[in-house]
């Protein structure tokens, strides 16, 4: 705390060019003004046109208001009484396996993630943690070869600051949304993806690996960019449960594909939903957007959200491109007094366009699930096409499930199929899995898994088994 | 084997079950027959364990243990099986999954070790061809588009993978076309055995011809009315359930 208050006062007295020079430590103080935005740009070599940009997203952010229109519940958060620049390192942190919740770490168990990486995520300070520093690298040469850019955010701003200049803000501007805006002005760092023209990415990029080594922050900033004829697919990072004690993550995700290109994005988000009386919990407010630039790209979004207080998330792709498709799997699990507003928007612009939305939901104990999409069809847009599928689960009677579909068609060809369910796990069905002998979880579990199979199935091989785990590990105690 | 003794349930509220005694011996076959909404099927959920069917008076005895202490699925790792009259279905479950967890979960409870996916693969393939049921099968979701004979050769196939001591088959007869009933009843004939014992439900005796039933019990109005040897059950092909509905009102 001491640091802290020391910075504060430092700043208070030299406020306009005070802070700057004297923070050795990496700790800025709270709160957000231009100041703490021209420190996050300095602290990593920015060129001046990203501070710009930085800069004016800041504004524009001090003009907008939070959003809302979700289906959600939380007290007003206090932008001010946030770090935005490598919060203080925690004192009182756990020193030792033996000092982290037993049961954070029978969770972390229960999903077979080793017991280094356990310690490691549960914010132990271990010395020499991480193999998969090693693996990176591996991973790195084989890369290159290729000619496939994979590195940090930052890294990218400085090897390649021509693609970053001409991708940044081309999907999602800085004045986009409340928190893409934010996220605009403050963002400290993310994935950088550029596959070049005909190239077949060999193997699954995930974050996974890079996040062990530089733990970024709440903004994260996502580019990847498929040239014509590229293809990759990326896992998002989350593939362990991050503990982490921010309370907002405003995260941005842009996804450029050019002719004949395809990006599947996958996310299995497992963040701390807060307890079982509601306490505690990410709010995950997050912008993902993909544009199908170029003609006959695909963009597949794939999601399995378990995770977080509250979920905002509408992963979106622009149909640009003549015969572009846009694919949106997503499984919502929502238990205890977890909140999730999730969807995404299908906008048709080229001719031929093809969108294909599947969503399950499933509600348990006192949380609420609300499907939310938009499926815009502009008039161009001859031939355009869609298929939305939204199943909703509930076990319980304490929970609820929405679906708000929006559809908006200013093309009199496009065809667009919606459909919608609500079921219930029947007391027959769990008495028959019970009289097969399996107990009251393991048949929840099994016919969650089922109900989400249409989409589980899209998942990478390796992601859909730790998926199934989540599932079960999210429905604990939802039932008996 | 099974020991009811003046056994009394309710279903919301409504007392269907007025007492029952009956006593099943390790290597028996029982049958239990009677008309519609007498019961039956109200005994065999009471023994299972389904929730919402409250026993209000009476003991059991499984195996020398208090049946109606237990959990469903601890009733069911002791071996109790009941192949139901009408299997629910489960949308998007396959049947390997589905019956390699209920596999497992048996196993586990004996002490012996869990099957991988291929090893429980070569038995569901082996058990699924004796009873006739195709291979696909398996591969399509629990019970779901299935056709009423398929059902319940499909709860067959689940009782010989399962290997339980005791099981109830509740009209496992009804619905299945002559070949099918020969084979089904054959197959849970061939599973009679010092050990096991059985209770089953049904409204014909031609079942019965496959499985020579020990004793044939009349289930009217929520008691048993009447008990005799396997020709009780041809007589009442010919003079129906009159008499003991008149006796039970
Ligand atoms: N959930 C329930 N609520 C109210 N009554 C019920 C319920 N379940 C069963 N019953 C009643 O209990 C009685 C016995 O039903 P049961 O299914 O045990 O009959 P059954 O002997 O198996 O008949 P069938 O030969 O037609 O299969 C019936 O009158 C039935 O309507
Ligand atoms: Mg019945």
């Amino acid at each position: 705390m001491d640091g802290i208050e020391q910075v504060r006062s430092l700043t208070d007295q030299k406020y306009k060019y005070g802070f700057v020079t004297d923070i050795e430590a990496d700790v800025a103080p709270k709160g957000l003004n231009e100041d703490i935005i021209r420190l996050i740009s300095a602290k990593k070599g920015e060129p001046e046109w990203l501070l710009e940009w930085r800069l004016r997203a800041y504004k524009v952010w001090l003009e907008q208001t939070e959003p809302n229109w979700g289906k959600l519940h939380y007290p007003p958060i206090d932008y001010q009484d946030a770090y935005y620049y490598s919060a203080p390192k925690r004192k009182d942190g756990p020193k030792s396996l033996a000092d982290i919740d037993p049961k954070l770490l029978e969770t972390y168990e229960k999903l077979g993630v080793p017991l280094h990486e356990r310690a490691a995520l549960a914010g132990v300070a271990v010395d020499a943690v991480f193999d998969s520093v090693s693996v990176a690298t591996t991973y790195k040469g084989k890369l290159e070869e290729l000619g496939i850019i994979f590195t940090s955010f930052s890294e990218a701003v400085k090897t390649h600051p021509e693609l970053i200049r001409k991708y940044l803000g081309s999907v999602v501007p800085y004045s986009d949304n409340y928190f893409a805006t934010l996220n605009s002005a403050v963002f400290t760092d993310g994935s950088f993806v550029y596959v070049p023209p005909g190239v077949r990415c060999p193997m699954e990029l995930s974050t996974y690996f890079r996040m062990n080594a530089e733990k970024t922050g709440q903004f994260e900033r996502t580019l990847i960019v498929a040239d014509k004829g590229a293809y990759v697919s990326y896992l998002e990072g989350c593939t362990a449960p991050m503990r982490d004690e921010n309370q907002l993550h405003a995260a941005v995700v842009e996804l450029v594909a050019l002719d004949e290109a395809e990006i599947k994005y996958s996310t299995v988000q497992n963040w701390y939903p807060g307890d079982e009386q509601g306490r505690g919990g990410i709010y995950n407010f997050v912008t993902k957007r993909g544009a199908c630039r170029g003609r006959a790209s695909r963009i597949s979004w794939t999601q399995v959200e378990t995770g977080s207080a509250i979920t905002w998330k509408y992963p979106s792709c622009i149909l640009q491109g003549d015969d572009s498709v846009g694919e949106f799997y997503s499984v919502a699990i929502t238990n205890n007094f977890q909140q999730a507003d999730t969807g995404t928007k299908m906008i048709h612009i080229g001719r031929n366009t093809r969108s294909n939305i599947i969503s399950k939901g499933v509600s348990a104990g006192h949380a609420d699930n609300t499907y939310r999409g938009l499926v815009k069809v502009l008039p161009k847009a001859q031939g355009a096409r869609n298929r939305t599928q939204c199943d909703s689960l509930l076990i319980g009677n304490t929970c609820g499930a929405h679906t708000v579909p929006y559809i908006e068609s200013r093309n009199s060809s496009a065809r667009i199929e919606h459909e919608a369910t609500t079921s219930k796990i029947s007391e027959e069905q769990l008495f028959y899995a019970r009289q097969r002998g399996l107990s009251e979880e393991e048949a929840v579990t099994l016919i969650v898994n089922g109900f989400c199979r249409d989409v589980l199935q899209h998942l990478p091989m390796e992601f859909a088994v730790e998926a199934q785990k989540l599932v079960a590990l999210s429905l604990e105690g939802s039932v008996g | 084997m099974l020991e009811i003794r003046n056994l009394h349930a309710c279903v919301d509220g409504r007392e269907i079950l007025k007492g029952i005694d009956l006593t099943i011996p390790a290597g028996e076959v029982h049958a239990v027959m009677g008309p519609n909404g007498s019961g039956k099927s109200t005994l065999s959920y009471v023994l299972a364990g389904r929730d919402g069917y409250k026993v209000t008076e009476g003991s059991v005895l499984y195996r020398g243990q208090d049946l109606l202490a237990m959990k469903t699925e601890e009733r069911a790792c002791l071996g109790l099986f009941l192949a139901f009259q009408n299997p629910v279905e489960i949308p998007g479950v396959t049947g390997v999954n589905f019956l390699k967890t209920a596999v497992n979960a048996v196993r586990r409870s004996r002490g012996q070790s869990e099957l991988d996916a291929m090893q429980f693969l070569k038995l569901a393939r082996r058990k699924a061809k004796e009873l006739g049921v195709g291979e696909e099968m398996l591969r399509r979701a629990v019970n779901t588009g299935f056709s009423g004979g398929e059902k319940k050769r499909y709860e067959a196939l689940q009782m010989a993978l399962l290997e339980p001591k005791f099981m109830i088959l509740d009209e496992t007869d009804s619905g299945l076309d002559i070949d099918a009933l020969r084979v089904v009843a054959e197959a849970v004939d061939s599973f009679r055995s010092p050990e096991r014992a059985m209770l089953v439900i049904t409204h014909y005796q031609r079942i019965l011809d496959y499985i020579v039933p020990d004793k044939v019990h009349v289930l009217a109005g929520g008691r048993i009315v009447q008990t005799g040897g396997k020709e009780l059950a041809v007589e009442l092909e010919s003079t129906g359930y009159a008499q003991f509905t008149e006796q039970a009102a």
